[in-house]
Parts: C-alpha cells; sequence; structure tokens
C-alpha cells in the first residue's frame, strides 16, 4: 500500500494533467500547477473518493497546497 | 450601403470516414461507408445495433488531453474541427483584428453522454459526486466558448440551436454577420456525439432509424425503395468564413464564395414535412433569392436525404418544384448514404462537400441507391461520383420541428 502522501500526489498529478515530480509538497494547486477554481473544487472530491471521505467545503477552501491536502488526510483519518 | 460579400478561405472536419477534410472526401468520392456496429456500449437490447461513429479519435496536437477530460465528446469533435479550420486558413489572431472574429458553432442535442453519465452519478453516489465540470462540459455553446478563448476570438460567439438544420444555420447566421459588416471572420459550422444509450434510444423510439442490423453498410440509403430510416452519425464541420476582401487582401486561398442563404419553418409537424415538400422548397427559393441566381444556375444539390420514408420524397418534390425544367441538369446527392446522419453537424459537413465540389468539379454519390423510388426520377448521382461542371451547389438541412434551411456557394474565378 502506498503511503497517504504518494496517494494525494498522484491523484494530483492526474487531476491537474501535470508530471508526479512536480508535484511538491510545498505546490500551490492555483500557482505553481495552474488550477482554477473549479479544477480545485473536482481535485478534493478525487482526495475524497480515494480516501473515503467527506471534505467539508470551509475546510476544502483551506486546502490549497500538496502539503496542506496530506496534513488534512492525516489529521483526519489516521 | 451594398452588402459584403463572404468566402470560404478555411475547412476542418471530424467524421465517421476519417479525422480530417482530405480524409473524409477521398473516402466519400469513393463511395465508402463509415457505417458499423455500435462498440461504445452493449447495444445488443436496442432495435438499431449500428452507427456511423467516428474511429480513433483524439485531441493531440490540437489542445491538452487535460482539457478535453472536461470536454463532452461533442465538443471535442467541434474543438478539433475548428482547430483545423484556422490552421487551413492561415488567419493570425491579433490584438488588432480580434474584435472583429468570430464563432458560430452549435450542436443539435449537445452533451448528452455527459448528462447520462451525471444522472448516474446523482442516483448512484448522490450530488455532493457531481462534477464542477458538469455543466461547461455539457452545455451546447462550449465548442463556440472553448474556441474563442483558444484564439482570443473576440467578435460574436454564438451556438444556434435548430435540430439537424443547427450546422446549416450557424453558417448562414454567421456569414449575415459579415454581410452586414459587423465581423470579418466567422468560424462557423456544428457538432454532435448523439450515439449514446439515450440518443439512440430516443431516436429509435421515435422510429427514426434504420433496424437493418444484417447489414449496417447498406442501411442508409436515401431514396431507394428499401430504405427504413436513417443511421445516427457523429462528427464535426467547421469553415472559417471570411469578408472577400479582407481575404484578398492577405492572399488566402479561397474555397468557394458564399452567395446565398434561406430559411422556412413548416408550421406542420415536429417530425414530419409535408407531403409537398413545400417547407424544403420554400427554404430552397429564399436562398436562391437571397443569392440573385437562377435555379438553372445550380449544378449540384447536396440533399438532406437522410433516409426515410416521408423525408426523402418530400425533398424530391421540393427540387422538382423549385429547379423546373432546369431538374434534368442538376445533380442531387445524399452524403448521408455514407456518414449516416450527423444531425446537428449535418449542415455544416454538407455545407464542407459541397465547396470541395465546386473545387473538384465532382458530384459526390449516392450510395445503397439501387431501386430509386419512382417519385425520384431525377440524377440522384447513384454509386459513384460524377465530374461534372460546377458553378453553383444548394445545400439544404431539414430538422425535427420543421425548421428548414439552405445555403448556396458559387465558384469564384
Amino acid at each position: 500500500m502506498s503511503s497517504i502522501e504518494e496517494r494525494v500526489k498522484k491523484i494530483v498529478a492526474e487531476q491537474l494533467g501535470v508530471k508526479e515530480e512536480e508535484v511538491k509538497a510545498e505546490a500551490s494547486f492555483v500557482e505553481d500547477l495552474g488550477a482554477d477554481s473549479l479544477d480545485t473544487v473536482e481535485l478534493v472530491m478525487a482526495l475524497e473518493e480515494e480516501f473515503e471521505t467527506e471534505i467539508p467545503d470551509e475546510e476544502a477552501e483551506k486546502i490549497t497546497t500538496v502539503q496542506l491536502a496530506i496534513d488534512y488526510i492525516n489529521a483526519n483519518l489516521a | 450601403m451594398s452588402r459584403k460579400r463572404v468566402v470560404v478561405t478555411g475547412l476542418g472536419m471530424v467524421s465517421p470516414l476519417g479525422n480530417s477534410v482530405a480524409e473524409t472526401w477521398d473516402g466519400i468520392l469513393q463511395g465508402k461507408s463509415g457505417v458499423a456496429p455500435i462498440t461504445a456500449f452493449d447495444a445488443s437490447a436496442f432495435s438499431t445495433q449500428f452507427s456511423a461513429s467516428v474511429k480513433d479519435f483524439s485531441v493531440d496536437g490540437y489542445f491538452a488531453a487535460k482539457d478535453a477530460r472536461k470536454m463532452d465528446r461533442f465538443i471535442q469533435y467541434g474543438m478539433v474541427a475548428g482547430i483545423q479550420a484556422m490552421r487551413d486558413s492561415g488567419l493570425e489572431v491579433t490584438e488588432q483584428n480580434s474584435a472583429r472574429m468570430g464563432v458560430s458553432i452549435g450542436s443539435g442535442i449537445g452533451g448528452i453522454g455527459t448528462i447520462e453519465d451525471g444522472t448516474l452519478v446523482v442516483e448512484h453516489k448522490g450530488p455532493r459526486r457531481m462534477s464542477p465540470f458538469f455543466v461547461p462540459g455539457a452545455i451546447i455553446n462550449m465548442i463556440a466558448g472553448n474556441l474563442s478563448i483558444h484564439y482570443g476570438l473576440r467578435g460574436p460567439n454564438l451556438a444556434v440551436t435548430t435540430a439537424c438544420t443547427t450546422g446549416t444555420h450557424c453558417i448562414g447566421l454567421a456569414a449575415r454577420s459579415i454581410m452586414y459588416g459587423e465581423t470579418d471572420v466567422m468560424l462557423a459550422g456544428g457538432a454532435e456525439m448523439a450515439t449514446t444509450p439515450v440518443g439512440l434510444g430516443g431516436f429509435a423510439a421515435a422510429r427514426a432509424l434504420s433496424n437493418r442490423n444484417d447489414d449496417p453498410q447498406a442501411a442508409s440509403r436515401p431514396w431507394d425503395k428499401d430504405r427504413d430510416g436513417f443511421v445516427l452519425g457523429d462528427g464535426a464541420g467547421v469553415m472559417v468564413l471570411e469578408e472577400y476582401e479582407h481575404a484578398k487582401a492577405r492572399g488566402a486561398t479561397i474555397y468557394a464564395e458564399l452567395t446565398g442563404f434561406g430559411m422556412s419553418g413548416d408550421a406542420y409537424h415536429m417530425t414530419s414535412p409535408p407531403a409537398d415538400g413545400s417547407g424544403a422548397a420554400l427554404s430552397m427559393q429564399n436562398a436562391i433569392t437571397d443569392a440573385g441566381i437562377n435555379a438553372a444556375d445550380i449544378h449540384y444539390i447536396n440533399a438532406h436525404g437522410t433516409s426515410t420514408p416521408a423525408g426523402d420524397v418530400a425533398e424530391c418534390r421540393a427540387v422538382k418544384s423549385i429547379m423546373g425544367a432546369a431538374v434534368d441538369q442538376v445533380a442531387v446527392s445524399s452524403t448521408k448514404s455514407m456518414i449516416g446522419h450527423l444531425l446537428g453537424a449535418a449542415g455544416a459537413v454538407e455545407a464542407i462537400f459541397s465547396v470541395l465540389a465546386i473545387r473538384d468539379q465532382v458530384a459526390p454519390p449516392t450510395i445503397n441507391l439501387d431501386n430509386p423510388d419512382e417519385e425520384c426520377d431525377i440524377n440522384l448521382v447513384p454509386h459513384t461520383a460524377q465530374e461534372r461542371k460546377i458553378n453553383a451547389v444548394l445545400s439544404n438541412s431539414f430538422g425535427f420541428g420543421g425548421t428548414n434551411g439552405s445555403l448556396i456557394f458559387n465558384r469564384v474565378d
């Protein structure tokens, strides 16, 4: 089983159409990886699906970087 | 102020016979059929199990796969045809000219496959799982929207939706924008991808489709006595329309001039034309009047000719009533015999075939026409293409609701 970090990075790469090696932990979805507002909504949905969880909208808005996504999953699923 | 002249300077196409204008036209002139059994989904429970679908399609070389994921197939087809047409025209979009360049590309049905998928998501996973790209990925004007974003085209941005007349209306109305002096360039056409379970099931339920499952390539047989309905087709056609002086000034290759556009409404029935073809005739006459030519000047008609029992005969009657004595000199064919009925894209791809008929001085064939209906005793170009003098072409489209459109293209010397 891959680590949470690996799984998050894989989903980000797939959803945003970027190479996995570009998905650095500190990367911002909008500023570094070219996402727009609709992309980020869909990305959160893909994370919800992968980790079988529901991320409330007010929490989802704060997930703006790869690391913040990893942190959220770790804090809420671990 | 006299109206501006409009010429065709670029062509693009995705069709059941190939994903380019050249490949499709080559197949058309050889009388090839693009019809095949449906493999995209299990069609075994449907009364019709074949279609004229696009094969080996990819957006590679046109736009990013990441963006394609957010678009229904009809949008992808329209985008690729539009980009091909722009490249073919050699036009450069600049800060100076972009405000007078627009898009007019519609679809008969739009993103029906995306709507089906979205419905299933709500039903099985709940509304929280709906994609934020559901709406922009499905609605009809998103070819026009995405192409304007892709090229920076800031002029009028339209998507007329009139069932199977969509492509013809989108081209005719785009031409009017140029004639009126509002724009210099319009990307115009239509796209469709309705070969989905709901699309196929709906047309089958309306008894509109051929059921010839034992011989799909013989199913689309306009004017033949054994015709039993149309064949659902997918694809897109886009042409670059350009103001004549604008095209001449930049040394553009001019395929033909769009000289006439006519429209009419049947005011008769939801899905059937009046038996005398009077709505079709009015549309054709309006186009001829608009072009300022005589019916006898028309050397080729690309008919709507869908292969339905009622529609084909009504169109024959309309052609005879409009052409009068000149009906003996005109060639009339239905390219739907080869590529099926592309619904909202039909008028667009057929306008392109009409333009190419002028360029190559050849009338494309009507295949599968073994025993013509007695009433259709005119030159329907059976089986093989005919080389002939073609100065002017008329292209017809008729749609559910009784909406008709006719375009006329003339040779430019």
